[in-house]
């Protein structure tokens, strides 16, 4: 049983952010955007089909600004939200020397002093006929890419730099938030999304200057929940109420990088951070991990559940390693799959082997070495549930699965 | 005789004496009198031509000369023979010579003999006459004084008659003096004498009287007896001596055993109670003596009602069973009196007393063993002391961790305090001082423990012979609950500073964990075995349970070690990280200043490093570097910034071919090996010198990878990064893992500036060496 190697695919720009698409649910789709502060940014639409081992790409040019977080629509598959950066001085810059070049160099001097790194986020849309233009003229399309049509600004001043913007899990597409600062901001989106307005905010107070550094909304409990990482703490919060639910001082020795919630299980959060831990999480009670692996030898920067089997957690870490973990003891289904009744009435001698057959052990599945640098992004299909993509800082996406082998130990 | 001369010819050249026993021994042999037993029988052979045998046969002899030798030979034969022959007849003179002397001077021997035998025969005849005179004398005298003897012997009849009826009258008045006077035992042996008599004439009116007097005296008196032994206020000496007298007064045994015991155990019972009594009020150590002393008592009195009892009881059977539980059920409330006692005895501070103190417990319970063969209470004794010592080996234990523990906070404060006053420079040097008093008192506590525990298996202890403590104690007691575990609590315990320390953030002061590092590692190399082989030689163990071997001590010290080792090189790095990231995480890059100087916080960094540096120097050996190359470094540094830095920045600067900007750092990647940060460290300083740095490099890289820089923010960093280069190439193994890091740095942060414009590389010269 031979696992197909993994496919790789190279940008040419830097890159952090990854996300499937995933409203779409047949094609094996990601979507990437670049960091570049000198050219302008592309978020590319990674599509990969499986039966041929191949990688079909297109590219949307995103001019705002180089992109540190990228979120999709689950319910409209060409909608998108970004955080990127923009550099003020830059845009002056520009509009300057389109006056006089002789006036150039002067101006460059004085303003580039001035010159401000905002973060912002937007929500954005595919033009319609990306894919179509993709298949018409693949070789056009890399000289003249078609640009994102912005929907929104997700921007209001006095709330700080957005971190990242976080989609209502499995909702309509309506409701986002996003976290600046130290403010998690609830935005609806009004007239099929070119209209957001702040519904409702939740601050962080404390002593110093407080920051999310990340956050997930939870899918569980009406989607009423939020996750937010800030330092070392893990807080929770009640979105009805937009006040804190539980707060997991020093959930890591140092900064927490990622969370995520176990898709089957609504009381279980991983987390992953500096101190080049994961651990797992049960916020019913929050004085210790439910579990912890020390398996990468620097920061983990992404922790992600398998959506369908939440045993497989995939971790992206800074020393270049993806690291595929199969937690059975605290997963959903424990004891591994189990067999139906009439699957056994029917019985074929093999299903009488299945059973007498060892539990499965919590264990690192596999060590993924394909990057060279470091990896900062991990994401599973949101089409396949046995296939992940993950990104490193020098642009190189690579598409993996999970072993054959694990995958019909977890399905029979 | 041809034989004999041949034979002296054989030996003719031996010196005198040789040859005169030989001459003996020859004529012994002529005798019969074989001495010289199996040399003589080896000698003797059949063959007849042997001169010297017993078969000799001279006409074969002289054929076979004849027959075999020339002409010469048979003449010096001949000579040689002739020679022999003459010694011998010289040799047979000389002893009948002496043999003669020695017959005339037998002969004058007898004849003075005869003469002194008849002057004897005369005296004898003397003799006899007198004798029979003798005899006729003494038949005359006895013959008269016959009918005065005859008279004698029977007047000292009536006179013995008499006395005895003397006695007999005044037997009553004497009971009652006896009485008055509490002698009870005259009375009754008194009573014994007269008491045949008096049943055998009691049909005489006058002898009823007595002893009709005398019964009643003695129901008196046994009476007074019982109630004296009822009473029980006596002491075990009394009771005994009143039991004796009213067996004598023929009282039933079975109820005098019952009282007896009843007596018995009411006093013991008190003894006891003194005994509770003692213990309750006075818990502490310095008390032990005394309620030993009490003990003691119990038991010895406890002994002599035994000893009483069997004397007095020894001939009814089925009393021993009464005595038996009897015993066991008073031993069993003194067991648990003791025990109580014993588990009192907290303080570990002299071993040697409560050692005593079991000794003479398990002593004085052999006592009763050899007077109580069936017993179980020795046993049970035995069982306590056990116990007993087992608990103190636990207690031991507990003791030297809690001896370890405190060491080390005060090591913890060791390290604290000078840093204080001195402000930091003279904490690091007292460390290989600190260490070594730590191992040191460390071992002084195990030795003395060791020692202690030792007490228990000494000869002259009584109970060192039982098979637990020559076996079991030492092994199971001694080696693997005591040593064993306090060298697995010294493991555990080190983990547990790293892991305690790990979450909640550098709770113990990274120098402790370095010290304690060195520690476990030298436990590893010499200490356990050290330990281990001391106790084997105190405790030799005679059977060979299976025991811990130092093997697995050494791995899990080992294991230890590298732990708390990984551990202070992540501790420290995070603490240069932290410096690092702040650094970077504060600053506004795209709106700085050109830079001038390099920042504080770079100079802060190298500073650190060279401390720790020392820090870890003091503890830990240099180890292996790779060769540096042959100059210092500058010149690799030159190499790195200006040809391959340029080559980026200018690839950087055309728009057309974006990929170059990281195909060169590609094939960097692609040809160096996978740098593990957080990877375990060897025990030497340089091994743990990279360890850090590559943690605070990595720090460095990922922060400035956040950032956005503007030119001068670029600036700035190409000056930090050559500044660290100067400085921390010397601190690791291979300078090249330095030189990639910062370039790695270097590279990012031009990647992430707006308007990247480096810096001239003599500009930065300049600014650092003037830095």
């Amino acid at each position: 049983m031979e696992d197909d190697a993994p496919v790789i695919y190279g940008l040419e720009f830097q890159a952090r952010a990854l996300s499937a698409q995933t409203a779409e649910t047949d094609a094996i789709r990601f979507l990437v955007g670049t960091q570049s502060l000198k050219f302008d940014n592309q978020i590319h639409i990674i599509d990969f089909d499986d039966e041929n081992n191949i990688i079909n790409k297109n590219v949307l040019l995103h001019q705002a600004g180089e992109i540190w977080h990228i979120g999709a629509s689950p319910a409209d598959k060409a909608v998108l939200t970004t955080c990127y950066n923009k550099s003020e001085s830059h845009c002056f810059l520009l509009s300057l020397a389109l006056f006089s070049a002789s006036l150039c160099t002067i101006f460059l001097l004085i303003i580039s002093c001035d010159s401000r790194v905002v973060s912002c986020a937007a929500v954005w849309r595919m033009p319609s006929d990306w894919e179509t233009g993709s298949h018409e003229s693949p070789d056009d399309t890399a000289h003249n890419p078609q640009t994102l049509e912005l929907l929104c600004h997700l921007n209001d001043s006095a709330h700080g730099n957005a971190a990242c913007v976080l989609w209502e899990p499995m909702g309509d597409g309506k409701r986002v938030i996003s976290l600046a600062d130290n403010h998690a901001l609830l935005w609806d989106l009004q007239e099929s999304s070119t209209q957001a307005v702040v519904s409702n905010t939740a601050t962080l107070e404390g002593k110093g200057q407080l920051k999310f550094t990340s956050g997930k909304w939870s899918p569980h409990h009406n989607c009423s929940q939020l996750a937010t990482a800030n330092d070392t703490a893990i807080r929770g919060w009640d979105l009805r109420t937009m006040s804190q639910i539980y707060c997991i001082e020093n959930a890591h020795g140092q900064l927490v990088r990622d969370l995520d919630f176990n898709p089957n299980r609504q009381y279980y959060l991983a987390s992953c951070g500096d101190d080049c831990k994961v651990k797992f999480w049960d916020v019913r009670n929050i004085q210790e991990p439910v579990k912890s692996l020390e398996e990468h030898s620097h920061w983990v920067w992404s922790v992600r559940y398998n959506h369908s089997h939440d045993q497989l957690v995939l971790t992206a870490s800074s020393d270049s390693r993806l690291i595929l973990s199969n937690m059975v003891s605290i997963s959903s289904e424990p004891f591994g799959h189990l067999v139906d009744d009439e699957e056994l009435s029917e019985g074929e001698d093999n299903h009488q082997d299945d059973k007498g057959k060892e539990p499965l052990k919590d264990s690192v599945v596999s060590t993924y070495e394909e990057h060279e640098d470091s990896v900062y992004a991990a994401e599973w299909s949101s089409a396949d549930p046995w296939l992940f993509a993950s990104l490193s800082y020098d642009g190189r996406l690579v598409i993996n699965r999970v072993p054959r082998a694990l995958k019909y130990r977890i399905l029979l | 005789m041809d034989g004999e001369a041949d034979e002296t010819v054989a030996v003719g050249d031996d010196c005198v004496p040789g040859r005169r026993r030989r001459v003996h021994g020859m004529l012994k042999l002529y005798y019969g009198l074989n001495e010289e037993g199996k040399a003589a029988e080896e000698s003797e052979s059949l063959d007849p031509c042997d001169i010297n045998g017993p078969h000799f046969d001279p006409e074969l002899y002289l054929n076979k000369l004849r027959r075999e030798c020339s002409l010469a030979e048979l003449m010096d034969q001949e000579t040689c023979m002739v020679k022999q022959i003459r010694s011998l007849d010289s040799d047979m003179q000389t002893l009948v010579y002496e043999n003669y002397n020695k017959f005339i001077s037998a002969t004058d021997t007898i004849r003075k003999m005869k003469n002194d035998f008849k002057k004897m025969e005369d005296e004898m005849d003397c003799l006899s006459a007198n004798m029979a005179a003798i005899t006729e004398f003494s038949a005359s005298i006895s013959g008269t004084l016959q009918d005065q003897h005859t008279q004698i012997t029977k007047l000292s009849g009536v006179h013995t008659l008499l006395r005895k009826l003397q006695f007999l009258f005044e037997l009553p008045a004497r009971l009652n003096k006896c009485l008055e006077l509490q002698a009870y035992a005259q009375a009754v042996s008194s009573h014994r004498r007269a008491r045949c008599v008096l049943q055998q004439y009691s049909h005489l009116p006058s002898f009823k009287g007595i002893q009709d007097d005398c019964h009643a005296i003695m129901d008196k008196l046994a009476q007074e007896l019982r109630q004296k032994f009822r009473d029980g206020g006596s002491s075990a000496k009394d009771l005994s001596e009143c039991v004796e007298l009213l067996l004598q007064l023929d009282e039933p045994a079975e109820e005098l055993c019952d009282k007896f015991l009843s007596h018995a155990r009411s006093r013991l019972e008190s003894d006891l109670q003194g005994l509770e009594a003692e213990i309750r009020p006075y818990p502490s150590a310095a008390k032990d003596a005394s309620a030993r002393r009490g003990c003691n008592e119990f038991v010895s009195s406890l002994c002599l009602v035994i000893t009483s009892y069997q004397e007095l009881f020894i001939n009814h059977a089925q009393t021993g069973e009464l005595l038996h539980a009897f015993v066991d059920n008073l031993a069993a409330r003194y067991f648990s009196l003791v025990e109580r006692r014993i588990q009192e005895e907290k303080s570990v501070g002299d071993n040697s007393l409560l050692v005593r103190a079991l000794d003479r417990f398990h002593r004085r319970l052999q006592a009763v063993a050899k007077l109580l063969p069936g017993s179980a209470v020795p046993n049970k004794g035995t069982e306590i002391v056990i116990r007993a010592a087992t608990e103190r080996v636990k207690q031991y234990l507990s003791a030297l961790q809690s001896f370890y523990m405190d060491s080390l906070t005060d090591v913890r404060q060791a390290l604290a305090t000078p840093r204080l006053s001195v402000a930091g420079r003279d904490a690091p040097n007292s460390l290989p001082e600190l260490l070594s008093s730590l191992s040191a008192s460390i071992l002084n506590q195990i030795k003395s423990v060791l020692a202690s525990v030792h007490l228990f298996t000494a000869k002259d202890i009584t109970f060192s012979n039982k098979p637990y403590f020559k076996g079991e104690f030492c092994s199971q007691g001694v080696r693997e609950s005591l040593v064993v575990s306090f060298i697995k609590f010294v493991c555990q315990s080190s983990r547990h500073f790293c892991e305690s320390a790990g979450d909640k953030g550098g709770s113990t002061p990274p120098a402790l964990l370095l010290l304690l590092s060195r520690l476990c590692l030298d436990y590893e190399t010499s200490t356990i075995s050290y330990i281990l082989t001391l106790t084997d030689e105190q405790f030799l163990d005679q059977h060979h349970s299976p025991v811990t071997p130092v093997t697995t001590l050494c791995a899990e010290a080992k294991e230890a070690a590298q732990k708390l080792l990984n551990h202070y090189v992540k501790v420290q790095g995070l603490i240069i990280s932290q410096m690092l990231r702040k650094s970077v995480e504060t600053r506004d890059w795209v709106n700085t200043i050109e830079p001038r100087n390099v920042r504080a916080v770079m100079k802060r960094v190298v500073e650190d490093t060279t401390s720790i540096d020392v820090q870890v120097g003091l503890l830990y050996e240099e180890g292996v570097r790779k060769a540096h190359s042959s100059d210092s470094s500058k010149r690799t540094f030159s190499v790195y910034s200006s040809s391959r830095q340029q080559a980026r920045y200018a690839a950087s600067y055309t728009p057309s071919a974006p990929m170059d900007t990281n195909l060169l750092s590609n094939i960097h990647k692609l040809f160096s090996e996978r740098i593990d940060i957080f990877s375990s460290v060897e025990f030497n300083k340089v091994s743990v010198m990279t360890g850090i740095i590559k943690i605070s490099l990595k720090t460095f890289l990922e922060c400035v990878r956040l950032r956005t820089f503007g030119r001068y923010g670029l600036q700035q960093i190409q000056v930090d990064c050559h500044y660290l280069q100067m400085y921390l190439w010397r601190f690791v193994s291979d300078e090249n893992l330095v030189h990639f890091l910062l370039d790695e740095i270097v590279g990012s942060s031009a990647h992430r500036c707006l308007d990247p414009a480096p810096m001239e590389q003599s500009v930065i010269e300049v600014i650092c060496e003037r830095g």
